[in-house]
């Protein structure tokens, strides 16, 4: 994370007041977002890496997923058995489809939030379409160019670059996971989120002051900006109120998105796209690709990807004993790890992965201080409670009736990653295309149909599976499509005020 | 021109419709879902149609205004023809769907009927039909800008407007209608479909006679609506209890006492 840490400096000395110097940082968010995400369906989080680029996480179609949770109360998590009987199986399917039918509704709304973010920020404010002449230092080759050959060349060979760095960026995640170097991720994820809530949404806000002309001090700016950026950093990473972490994880995304659109020349931009789904296929289904590996090892270890950015759609609360060494628990995480239903098998991100599983001697006391404690062994002799004796006691049958397990309550998660392409995708068509809403409308709807189908895939297969091929493939046929073919033949329409 | 303009036309254009999205279908995911699938549908034939019509007319004489004239008519025949192809196409879907959930789940009762997804399939085909026909005008009327500057009509904006709200209505009402019709078997209902929507289309040919297209789409709208009121098992009887609040299946499915 040093690395990183330095290599930011470097860059925000380097170039003053404008973002590209994220672009790096956000690569290498990027891959590691990948990674994570990759192991659990959906995850696609190539999203941003800057900041928001956590959001990688894995998302995980359907409920918890087999969400490999960390201890609970004192026991080792016991996968849940997938065994199902016959006549069970029905009355599933048939709650499947109308549970299953909620998810996609509960994907469907965030999802439409951040596109409308997207697009409305495109329509108003004209920094995002502007071309300055930066770039990020992934994409190198310009496109302006002379010839159209050459201008193909450009973008192939800066699509192959940046294509690269992510492989790359994801393999060293994946290899970092494997030798469970946690703070270096965690803190890697911790300081992107950082730049991002704090440095993207202060040039966004900039703009959006400067479009509409309002006269602002900086000292009300900077209260703003911090309140902003505390309140996200302690939602996302902490805990917070659901709705306002998903707000923020939908804002971040947003920004991220922006930020490719503003920094990715045009071919480049629809090749990226169409690459990185190809990258998200092959990495999450081929056997020796790094993000099945990533969730392969992360279910051998019982542990839960990492919290990364993730959007969750629910939460559910647990009854869960005081866990000593756990630094960050997200409740919408832990609900959700404890959560293993047979039919999510993605990975859901869980909450801190990071941490290992408790010792018994924990720094913290747990808030029993020291006298007490004396005063207890005092009274009643010397009492150690081990995890050995925990689990005896557990194993025991408890009066308290299980944990139910509702369809309703579980959720469902989408890897950050994901928003953060199909924003870019809708953004482009909406900054791009002159058929304008007619464009936007149709990459839209393609987008949404091609979520439908994916989450249709998950509940049918029942394992991670990648969330951007559909959906991006649709996207850009429906794009070129509605703007070379439909958009003239309405335009005609239009002019003459014919019906169809 | 500016906002009076924008939002009277939209709140025009699409109100009713998003009246209806809001009342009956926002709550339930799956009405949702299949409005969306609806919408694609409609984009899926429209895209076809496009594509035919931009394939004539690379191959045409683009100098010749008749020509061009002629090929959208026939671009906008087609168009309507596909349309209802692919109204057609969607219902076989649903069926097969249906019929699959119906087997796989040991219950009688499937969770969205026939008749709620012909309702919600020709709203998804009506907004999508209606946002193509009409977001990038309402754009355009933001700005600023005097309408029919060079003699053109006054009215494009509002006619624009009234004409979008009968289509998004009348798609409704076409497809409760033919997926009622296909149900029955009743094919001379699917052709008179069919028909009222070339003729609805064709009766824009004569924009900007306003007159003589809107008042015939709206006679063929309440028509229409009064047709998918029946064929949906509406009655005069059940009208009447509904509004006088006497309906007792409306009211223990609504949980409201009389």
């Amino acid at each position: 994370m040093a690395n990183n840490a330095e290599d930011v400096e470097k860059n925000m000395d380097q170039q003053q007041a404008n973002a590209a110097p994220e672009p790096p940082q956000q690569q290498q968010q990027q891959q590691q977002q990948q990674a994570q995400e990759a192991a659990t369906t959906r995850a696609r989080s190539r999203g941003g890496s800057g900041a928001g680029g956590g959001g990688d996480g894995g998302g995980g179609g359907g409920g918890g997923g087999s969400g490999t949770g960390p201890e609970q109360n004192g026991q080792p998590p016991t996968p849940r058995p997938v065994v199902m009987v016959d006549a069970e199986e029905d009355e599933d399917e048939e709650l499947t489809l109308k549970y299953g039918a909620k998810h996609v509704i509960m994907l469907f709304v965030p999802v439409t939030l951040c596109m409308v973010v997207v697009v409305a920020t495109i329509k108003s404010v004209s920094f995002y379409t502007q071309n300055d002449g930066q770039r990020l230092i992934y994409t190198p080759f310009p496109e302006d160019t002379d010839t159209v050959a050459q201008r193909a060349l450009n973008s192939i060979l800066n699509a192959t670059i940046m294509i690269t760095v992510i492989i790359v960026m994801t393999l060293v995640l994946v290899l970092l996971y494997k030798y469970r170097c946690y703070k270096v991720i965690q803190g890697w994820l911790f300081l992107s989120s950082l730049l991002l809530l704090f440095f993207f949404s202060y040039i966004y806000l900039k703009e959006v002051f400067k479009t509409y002309n309002v006269a602002m001090d900086y000292f009300t700016l900077a209260i703003i900006i911090w309140n902003f950026g505390v309140v996200g950093m302690m939602c996302i990473h902490w805990k917070g109120p659901l709705r306002l972490q998903q707000a923020y994880l939908i804002m971040i995304s947003a920004l991220m998105a922006l930020v490719f659109i503003k920094y990715l020349p045009e071919w480049t931009a629809w090749l990226i796209l169409a690459v990185i789904s190809v990258y998200d296929l092959l990495a999450v289904l081929c056997p020796k690709g790094p993000l099945r590996i990533l969730v392969e090892t992360a279910q051998e270890r019982n542990e839960p990807i990492f919290p990364a950015l993730i959007y969750s759609s629910t939460m559910v609360w647990l009854v869960n004993m005081a866990d000593t060494d756990r630094p960050k628990r997200n409740s919408t995480e832990a609900a959700s790890s404890q959560q293993e239903t047979p039919e999510a098998a993605a990975a859901a991100a869980a909450a801190v992965v990071v941490s290992p599983a408790p010792s018994s001697p924990s720094q913290d006391d747990g808030g029993f201080t020291t006298s007490w404690v004396n005063q207890q062994q005092h009274q009643l002799g010397p009492l150690q409670s081990t995890d050995e004796t925990r689990r005896e006691i557990q194993q025991m049958p408890s009066a308290r009736p299980p944990v139910e397990d509702d369809d309703e309550e579980r959720g469902v998660k989408l890897g950050l990653g994901d928003f953060i392409f199909y924003s870019m995708l809708v953004g482009k068509a909406s900054a791009a295309a002159s058929g304008d809403w007619n464009t936007t409308l149709a990459c839209f709807v393609a987008i949404l149909i091609g979520l439908c189908l994916t989450l249709l895939l998950l509940a049918i297969f029942k394992k991670a599976l990648p969330a951007l091929p559909i959906s991006i493939f649709f996207g850009l046929v429906f794009y070129f499509a509605t703007d070379n073919l439909v958009r003239p033949f309405m335009d005609k329409l239009a002019l003459h005020q014919f019906y169809i | 021109m500016t906002a009076a303009v924008f939002f009277g036309c939209t709140f025009i254009a699409f109100g009713p419709a998003i009246a209806l999205f809001l009342f009956t279908i926002a709550r339930e995911p799956l009405r949702v879902i299949f409005l969306i699938a609806g919408a694609f549908f409609w984009l899926v034939s429209l895209l076809l149609s496009s594509m035919v019509w931009f394939i004539s007319v690379q191959i045409s004489n683009k100098e010749s205004a008749v020509q061009q004239k002629g090929l959208l008519i026939f671009g906008v025949v087609l168009s309507v023809l596909l349309q209802e192809t692919f109204r057609f196409a969607y219902y076989k879907l649903l069926k097969k769907a249906n019929e699959g959930l119906l087997t796989l789940s040991q219950e009688e009762t499937m969770p969205i009927s026939i008749r709620q997804l012909a309702y919600v399939s020709g709203l998804g085909f009506g907004f999508m039909s209606g946002a193509f026909s009409v977001v990038n005008i309402l754009a355009d009327s933001v700005g600023p800008g005097t309408v029919g500057i060079h003699g053109d009509s006054q009215h494009y904006f509002l006619s624009s407007a009234f004409m979008t709200m009968a289509i998004i209505l009348l798609h409704m009402f076409w497809g409760v209608v033919f997926f009622d019709a296909c149900e029955k078997q009743h094919w001379w209902a699917v052709a008179a479909v069919v028909i009222s929507h070339l003729v609805v289309s064709c009766l824009t040919f004569q924009n900007p006679e306003y007159v003589a297209s809107l008042v015939p789409t709206y006679v063929i709208l309440f028509l229409m609506g009064v047709w998918a009121f029946y064929s949906a098992g509406g009655s005069f009887r059940n009208l009447k209890l509904c509004l006088t609040c006497k309906d007792k299946d409306f009211l223990l499915a609504n949980h409201r006492p009389r």
